[in-house]
């Protein structure tokens, strides 16, 4: 069994769930992911680290209440126990010296991009941090990505706080400061990985973005996650989930991601967020 | 002197549930001997001097012995004898292969006839099942070693169960939920019961043998550092790795590999859906490909998940079917139709990436191949297409690398098995061992449970001198 030491919703929608878990903090590093069990009968459900502490042994994740099994997770309280927590699962994010390197996170993604953000900046990289949302309440962990980050930029579609825009603003913004980017990362939702990819594409350097397909035992075993990379079929939860989305096959990655849509259109919540 | 028996050829059918209805429900089809059937059917048994079925059984199993303890209705004397040899009796008599091993052995298969073993062998356990007591047996007095093992399936259980009772300490790791390996996410509830495993699983953890699910070694921990905490480690980690046959459209929705469809409905319940969460499609139309046991297993699963037609592709013939004989004559009374000697070429979809159809060829077989059996060989021009709206792929397994991959050292293969000492399971790993899927590819329960016999015995042999 495993403790919830907090769970809050930090913006509308989104929560912080921390969990102890010290086997696993042990051995995380950026950009791995944890499966979660709520139960007999609940999903299995892939939720990447947001960040951890080795001495007291816990796990930070942010996650959207989306469906069944999130909203089960976002009724959590502290002291509540939960039997699985599996992980961490999935290759790690690359970390190396690239020069500089753009981060961007949107939704649960501008948590879990922070340890990948503070390993790139360990590294002695330039880091450039975007925080993508909807609205300036839908931002959080601004400090937090601060203190790893040699610029923050803040992106709001309504234009709420920081630039107007989505994606493509980003890539102006980068324009404009004279920024040269060696590598781009993105987590978050799969329209973010995809206009990323698209935006950034032309710079020729690696757009790494994490692919979130439906998953089952995220150990290899089920194929349920594969994916089309470089024309070769991949499983996104032991060859990923980080991928370089050049080589994506975005349409098919989009397709296989609906599959269940119909199964799970009674159970959604509209986070009113607009891609899956 | 005992009197010389007249031969009886009755063999002892065993109850059913009818296939028109059992083909839409989920429980167990095959309903198990009375205790009357069970003495009837024990009762033909031969007794052999030289018994030759014992000579078909991978762990020696006792079987005149056991079978002679039913006949004279002494059921618990019958369940020892077998758990000497085999720790899960009540698996084993439900899915071993006993056509191909101690029942075409027995003296009377020459006569169309063969003892019942299977069947009797279930019986005794499931007697057992039923008392009130459990009989434990004694436990030696600890030796102080820890023993890790490396996944819960049949051969981790054979281990697990061996070790303790020569008073290690045994901890075993699952990456799962839940134990059991391919008895819990694989094999469907219809054929073998999930309170089947559990209750083996509860009987280890009563023997004292420590479970840890959801602790997946290679990831949440390295070999090498489990190697600090344990004096040996074992690991039967299975052939988890599916297979697809790189055609194209293997990616379209509506495909799947046969692990995931059977995890869906098995592990995570989906055929309770929406009752649990985890969703299943029910399609209408379905092809199977592959014809082993996991084939057979899809193909009757998506019955009872409402298809109205499902369908076993195969490339080879009937006879070259690798699927337990039982399995596949349930299968064909079930309603499951057979496409012998064809082969899938290309999936085809619809606009929103949902499988359509599926055009396969036919095939011939030619000269026998490395394997022995015959080769199929396309016949050119004879692609016909098959609508379908789903397709399973149960074409095998290799084993899975998370193991292997995270620890330099260890040996492996060029197909991705672990390379071990035949006679003691021993790895090119100092302290290492490992048996069953993982060593062979995929097989049967009971070569994996042989091999976690063998080395828990060679384990017991290095703790007890080291
Ligand atoms: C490697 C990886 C890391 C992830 N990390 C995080 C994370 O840190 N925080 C977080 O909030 N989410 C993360 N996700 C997504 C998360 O797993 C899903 O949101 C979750 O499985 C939805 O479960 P549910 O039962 O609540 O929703 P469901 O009832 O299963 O689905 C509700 C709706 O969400 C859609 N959906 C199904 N699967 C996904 C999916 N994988 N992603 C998004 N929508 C989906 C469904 O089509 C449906 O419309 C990650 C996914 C992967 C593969
Ligand atoms: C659908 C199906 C039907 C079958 N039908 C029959 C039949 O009728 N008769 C028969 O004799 N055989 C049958 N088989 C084959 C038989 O089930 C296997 O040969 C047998 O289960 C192998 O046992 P094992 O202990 O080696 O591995 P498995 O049963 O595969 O167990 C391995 C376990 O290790 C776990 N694991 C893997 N990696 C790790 C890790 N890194 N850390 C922790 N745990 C890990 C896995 O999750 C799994 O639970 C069938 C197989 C399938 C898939
Ligand atoms: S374990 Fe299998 S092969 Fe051995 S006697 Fe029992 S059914 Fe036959
Ligand atoms: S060979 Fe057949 S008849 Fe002889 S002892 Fe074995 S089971 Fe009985
Ligand atoms: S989630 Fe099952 S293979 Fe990736």
């Amino acid at each position: 069994m495993f403790e919830i030491v907090e769970r809050k919703m930090i913006v509308p929608n989104l929560h912080l769930l921390v969990v102890h878990a010290p086997d696993i903090v042990e051995e995380i590093q950026p950009g791995q992911f944890v499966i979660i069990h709520a139960g007999e009968g609940s999903e299995r459900i892939p939720l990447s680290a947001a960040d951890w502490n080795r001495e007291e042994g816990t796990l930070t994740i942010v996650f959207m209440e989306v469906g069944t099994s999130t909203g089960k997770l976002a009724l959590l309280k502290a002291g509540d126990k939960i039997p699985t927590v599996v992980g961490p699962l999935g290759k790690p994010t690359e970390i190396d010296h690239f020069g500089t390197v753009v981060c961007i996170g949107g939704c649960f993604g501008m948590g879990s991009i922070y340890p990948v953000v503070r390993a790139l900046k360990q590294k002695g990289n330039y880091v450039v941090t975007i925080m993508e949302g909807r609205s300036k309440n839908l931002l959080y962990w601004e400090n937090k990505l601060s203190e790893f980050s040699d610029k923050v930029i803040k992106l709001t579609r309504d234009g709420s706080y920081g630039y107007k825009g989505h994606i493509k603003k980003g890539e102006d913004i980068i324009r404009e400061t004279g920024i040269k980017p060696d590598r781009v990362i993105a987590n978050g939702c799969m329209t973010l990985s995809y206009k990323t990819t698209k935006e950034y594409s032309h710079f020729n350097i690696p757009v790494i973005v994490t692919l979130n397909t439906i998953m089952i035992d995220g150990t290899g075993m089920c194929g349920v996650c594969r994916c089309t990379v470089d024309g070769k079929m991949k499983f996104a939860c032991v060859d990923g989930p980080d991928f370089d989305g050049r080589y994506v096959d975005w349409e098919e990655l989009a397709k296989r991601r609906k599959q269940y849509l119909n199964e799970e259109a009674f159970l959604v919540h509209h986070s009113g967020c607009g891609g899956i | 002197m005992a009197e010389k028996k007249t031969l009886n050829l009755n063999r002892v059918e065993m109850p059913k549930q009818p296939h028109f209805i059992r083909r839409r429900n989920f429980n167990e089809v095959a309903l198990g001997y009375t205790p009357e059937m069970a003495v009837a059917e024990a009762k033909r048994c031969l007794q052999c001097k030289k018994p030759l079925c014992i000579d078909g059984c991978p762990v020696e199993i006792d079987i005149p012995g056991f079978i002679k303890c039913i006949a004279d209705e002494d059921f618990a004397g019958s369940i020892k004898l077998l758990k000497e040899k085999n720790c899960l009796p009540a698996v084993c008599g439900r899915v071993c292969p006993q056509e191909e091993q101690c029942e075409i052995k027995c003296i009377l298969s020459k006569k169309g006839a063969p003892i019942a073993v299977g069947r009797l062998e279930r019986y005794a356990a499931e007697w057992e099942a039923l008392q009130a007591q459990i009989v434990l047996p004694e436990i030696n007095k600890n030796t102080g070693k820890k023993v890790a093992v490396i996944g819960s399936g049949p051969a981790g259980i054979t281990v697990a169960g061996d070790l303790i009772l020569v008073g290690h300490d045994v901890t075993m790791f699952e990456a799962l939920h839940e134990p059991g390996g391919v008895l819990t996410y694989g094999i469907p509830e219809f054929r073998l019961p999930g309170r089947v495993v559990s209750r083996e699983i509860d009987y280890l953890q009563k023997l004292g043998v420590k479970l840890v699910c959801n602790y997946v070694v290679g990831k949440t921990k390295s070999l090498k550092k489990m190697l600090e905490e344990y004096d040996a480690i074992f690991l039967g980690t299975g052939a988890g790795l599916p297979w697809f046959m790189e055609i194209p459209g293997e990616n379209l929705n509506g495909v799947y590999s046969a692990n995931e469809y059977l995890t869906r409905v098995n592990l995570m319940r989906a055929f309770q859906y929406p009752k649990t969460y985890t969703p299943v499609k029910r399609h209408k139309k379905v092809a199977v490909v592959g014809g082993g046991n996991v084939a057979m297993d899809c193909a009757r699963t998506a019955l009872r998940l409402g298809a109205e037609e499902v369908y076993i592709v195969y490339r080879r013939s009937r006879t070259e079917l690798p699927a337990r004989l039982e399995e596949f004559e349930n299968a064909e009374e079930e309603g499951v139709i057979f496409h012998f000697l064809t082969l899938p070429e290309k999936l085809f979809g619809d606009e929103n990436g949902w499988l359509k159809e599926i055009e396969c060829s036919r095939m011939e077989l030619g000269e026998p191949d490395q394997s022995g059996r015959r080769k199929p060989i396309r016949i050119d021009g004879s692609e016909f297409i098959m609508p379908m709206d789903a397709c399973i792929v149960a074409i095998g397994n290799s084993p899975n690398p998370i193991i292997p991959n995270s620890t330099p050292g260890l040996e492996v293969s060029k197909k991705g098995t672990i390379v071990v000492d035949e006679n003691t399971g021993k790895t090119s790993m100092d302290r290492v061992w490992a048996g069953g899927d993982i060593v062979t590819g995929a097989a049967t329960v009971i070569l994996a449970m042989g091999a976690g016999r063998k080395a828990a015995r060679s384990m017991h042999e290095y703790l007890t001198n080291s």
